[in-house]
């Protein structure tokens, strides 16, 4: 910490795509050795700011100093030689080579890749103690879990004596225990000087680690203060740009008959891996059962086998009525019929077709609707947009135009297409899945009051996600899976984030 | 069958195989950074046909061999252009490649030597000379002594043999091929072009942010695939055969694209399943229909088996062939 100057200072920064704003006059100080928050919704611009500053993209106006010094940042060669690391959201892994040769690639000694292997083994270990890095060289990508990917990010930042570094939505795919460890990491960086920024839409995270916050809404920061003297309120207040409900505003549920009933359910995925391995549920009129778990447990194939996606063996009835899980019957157009809806965990993959206008995209499933058809062959296309238009407006879709196509909206509009899609046929069952995933704050309250609206009006819900704000705030009930299992239930009120995050992590019972 | 026989078999066996490797390793470069490339037939005719245009207009086949690399480099650039630079569709770009180079040969040579689509037959400079190794039988010897090398060969014992005939005595192209194999996996996992490379063609995101550029490394690599296939097409029109015919290439790059699958993107068993095909395509030409124990085998079965095996290995019936994961992918910058 020597001297006053900033590691980072951006004086003006403007970018535009198009007659999109991205960025609009953006200043900032980011002091070295401090951990700098910056958080916005989707679409406020951070990611931009960062890519500007990781030589992504060229600003349109305004200059960076770093240590003081201006500097011009074409490449992201500049934006390494010039001292910055960036750990991307999605990271950039070569999947099928080792820890070493991921941290080597593109920072090579020499032309002969043996002298670089050996130094940056060498390298690593000294890093690994020093910041509680660990991670095994001789590993490959492929074979590691996501926290330790992230770590392999990290080292590859500092193997290239990065002492700026930039971390965008680091612990979405963390477990809580992970992302404990993450924090751990960061503030040993922190302790030895290192200035890092961290992107983020977790109010929790920022409170828990940063010293300084800086808040930005529709490409212009609107504050930049201390941590400790703001709250999460203010904080999403000032993301927003009105009052925001943090906690879901809602009555306790009636449970009224058992709607949906598992027995035994297993699940094997296309290479005939067992992805669910024989769980257990009920879930009743009235009420919602969280599913939290970290991604890839077997909650999505729970989801998909219940929505008709994929094939399953078990026994499952829906209301009484026992539910194929194979053959005629199983297909998602079936399940519809019976009474399921289903807001499927990738909108964009498997909720929408993202070449299609809105309109058409709010009748799929629901297309052999006689309301929606013409005589035998044609569809009733006025009919069609005239109900999409009624469900904009309900759910508050912007811009409200049916004609839109599906690619055209925000993320958080394109679910808004879905789940008024699939929440407005009153279904008896809605299976859920990360409702709120990619999704502004603001649009997330909106969501979830609708959800929470339909299971007063009797609806069994099925959740999954795996943020556990989402689960805690939603549920009447959670239940955990780890590793296709169940790892138990527990009623909201009565556990905490530590106890589910250890249940997460396949550790049971109230030990440990 | 002979043993002498059969030396002649594998003897063909390495002729035969010599386009295909040679393609194939260039279609491997290609490949594992990412650029599918369904041309490398149409390269390999191009280069053909200009290495035997060059060295029957100028009587060396050292500049047919530029001619023919420098051909195969243009069309390389072309496919380069398409799919590196504007983002095309690569199989797209293939298809229009060999579509070009089919059309483009035959008009060519119809204009420059009015032989009907084909070039003059070269002789003497304009063709690749056997190597002879020393102390080998061949030509030298039969003159000495008044008789054919192949009385001479049947004569000698069985090292001799092998060493004269399967070892000595192929053009300078066909040991190239051969020492390109090491060359390949040195290069691909020994040295930082290899890495960088492999990267690009299974994650180009991680290279660009490792401030390596993308474009420079897809281009170095189809660069590569040109003057490789520009290798192999002159081969077959100035050493394998004498002069360039319509359509000489035969389907060779696609049985080289097939061995590629077949290897699973790995030099040392690129060799091996070009000598697989090689070997069949030896057979083929050897034999016309083989008959074992009252079942005639049709020659076209011979000709047919690269792509059944290749079906075989795609249904992962022999482990998984899994390609480079970002391959036929155009590289655009995230958001």
């Amino acid at each position: 910490m020597t001297g006053t100057s900033p590691a980072i200072e951006l004086r003006g920064i403007s970018k535009a795509f198009g007659p999109v704003q991205a960025n609009k006059d953006i200043s900032i100080r980011v002091m070295p050795g401090t951990i700098h928050g910056i958080i916005g919704e989707n679409g406020a611009g951070k990611s931009t700011l960062m890519s500007i500053l990781y030589g992504f993209y060229k600003a349109d106006a305004g200059e960076v100093f770093i240590r003081g010094q201006k500097t011009e940042i074409p490449d992201s060669q500049a934006a390494i030689a010039a001292g910055i690391g960036m750990v991307f959201q999605h990271f950039k892994l070569v999947e099928n080579f080792t820890v070493l040769e991921n941290v080597v690639l593109g920072a090579e000694q020499g032309r002969l890749l043996r002298p670089s292997l050996a130094r940056a083994r060498k390298i690593l270990s000294d890093l690994a103690a020093e910041y509680e890095l660990n991670v095994d060289p001789d590993a490959r990508i492929d074979r590691i879990g996501v926290g330790m990917q992230q770590r392999v990010e990290i080292l590859k930042a500092l193997y290239r004596q990065a002492d700026i570094l930039i971390l965008d939505e680091p612990t979405g795919v963390l477990t809580p225990a992970e992302a404990d460890h993450l924090f751990r990491i960061l503030d040993n960086l922190r302790a030895e000087g290192k200035t890092i920024i961290l992107i983020t839409h977790k109010l929790r995270e920022i409170m828990e680690i940063t010293d300084t916050v800086s808040v930005m809404r529709r490409g212009e920061m609107t504050a930049t203060v201390k941590t400790a003297d703001t709250n999460p309120e203010e904080l999403a207040e000032l993301m927003v740009g009105r009052k925001v409900l943090l906690r879901v505003d809602k009555v306790p549920a009636k449970p009224g008959k058992t709607v949906l009933e598992v027995q035994n359910l297993r699940v094997r995925d296309h290479q005939g891996v067992e992805r669910v391995k024989g769980i257990d549920l009920t879930v009743r009129a009235g009420e919602i059962l969280g599913i939290a778990g970290v991604a890839g447990n077997g909650q999505s194939e729970l989801l998909e086998v219940l929505g008709g996606m994929r094939p399953g063996a078990g026994d499952v009835t829906l209301n009484g009525a026992p539910l194929p899980l194979e053959g005629r019957g199983s297909d998602g157009q079936s399940r519809r019929a019976a009474g399921i809806s289903h807001v499927p965990e990738d909108r964009q993959r498997e909720g929408l077709i993202m070449e299609f206008h809105a309109w058409e995209n709010t009748a799929f499933g629901y297309h052999h609707d006689p309301v929606y058809q013409r005589g035998r062959l044609l569809m009733n296309n006025a009919a069609l947009q005239r109900d999409t238009q009624a469900k904009m407006d309900k759910f508050d879709v912007r811009p409200p135009d049916p004609w839109l196509t599906a690619k055209n909206f925000s993320g958080g509009n394109q679910q808004k297409i879905v789940e008024a899609r699939e929440i407005e046929r009153g279904p008896d069952l809605l299976l859920v899945g990360q409702p709120t995933r990619g999704v502004d704050i603001g649009a997330i309250e909106f969501i979830h009051r609708q959800i929470v609206t339909l299971r007063d009006q009797g609806a069994a819900i099925l959740l999954v996600s795996v943020e556990l704000d989402e689960i805690l705030s939603l549920s009447d009930r959670i239940a955990v899976m780890f590793d296709g299992r169940m790892m138990g239930e527990r009623l909201p009120d009565q556990t905490d984030e530590t106890e589910l995050g250890l249940l997460m992590a396949g550790v049971s019972g109230k030990a440990a | 069958m002979e043993f002498l026989t059969l030396i002649q078999v594998f003897d063909s066996t390495i002729r035969l195989s010599t386009p295909l490797l040679l393609a194939c390793l260039a279609g491997l470069f290609s490949e594992r950074a990412g650029i599918f490339d369904i041309g490398l037939e149409g390269k390999m005719l191009m280069a053909a046909f200009f290495s035997a245009a060059v060295a029957s207009l100028t009587g060396s086949v050292w500049l047919g061999l530029l001619a023919g690399i420098a051909a195969s480099m243009v069309l390389a650039g072309l496919h380069g252009l398409a799919s590196i630079t504007f983002r095309g569709n690569q199989l797209i770009s293939g298809v229009a490649i060999n579509f070009l180079a089919a059309g483009m040969t035959v008009l060519i040579a119809q204009d420059w030597f009015k032989q009907g689509g084909r070039t003059p037959s070269l002789f003497g400079q304009g063709r690749f000379p056997g190597l002879e190794f020393p102390g080998a039988i061949g030509p030298a010897d039969a003159e000495a002594t008044g008789r054919p090398v192949s009385d001479l060969i049947a004569e000698t014992n069985v090292v001799l043999q092998v060493y004269s005939d399967l070892i000595s005595g192929h053009s300078i192209l066909v040991y190239l091929a051969f020492l390109a194999v090491p060359a390949t996996w040195w290069v691909l996992f020994r040295t930082r072009f290899g890495l960088r490379l492999r990267a690009v063609g299974e994650n180009p995101a991680a290279v660009d942010t490792s401030g390596v550029s993308v474009v420079g490394l897809r281009y170095a690599a189809v660069a590569i695939c040109g003057l490789l296939c520009g290798i192999a097409g002159a081969y077959l029109a100035t050493a394998l055969q004498a002069g360039f015919v319509k359509d000489m290439t035969a389907g060779r790059g696609f049985i080289a694209l097939a061995a590629l699958i077949f290897a699973k993107w790995r030099p040392w068993h690129a060799m091996w399943a070009c000598l697989l095909f090689g070997f069949l395509q030896a057979v083929a030409l050897r034999y016309q229909n083989i008959d074992i124990g009252g079942v005639v085998i049709p020659v076209q079965v011979m000709d047919a088996l690269p792509y059944i095996l290749t079906v075989v290995i795609l249904a992962g019936f022999v482990g998984k062939a899994i390609p480079p994961r970002a391959g036929g992918e155009p590289y655009v910058k995230e958001r």
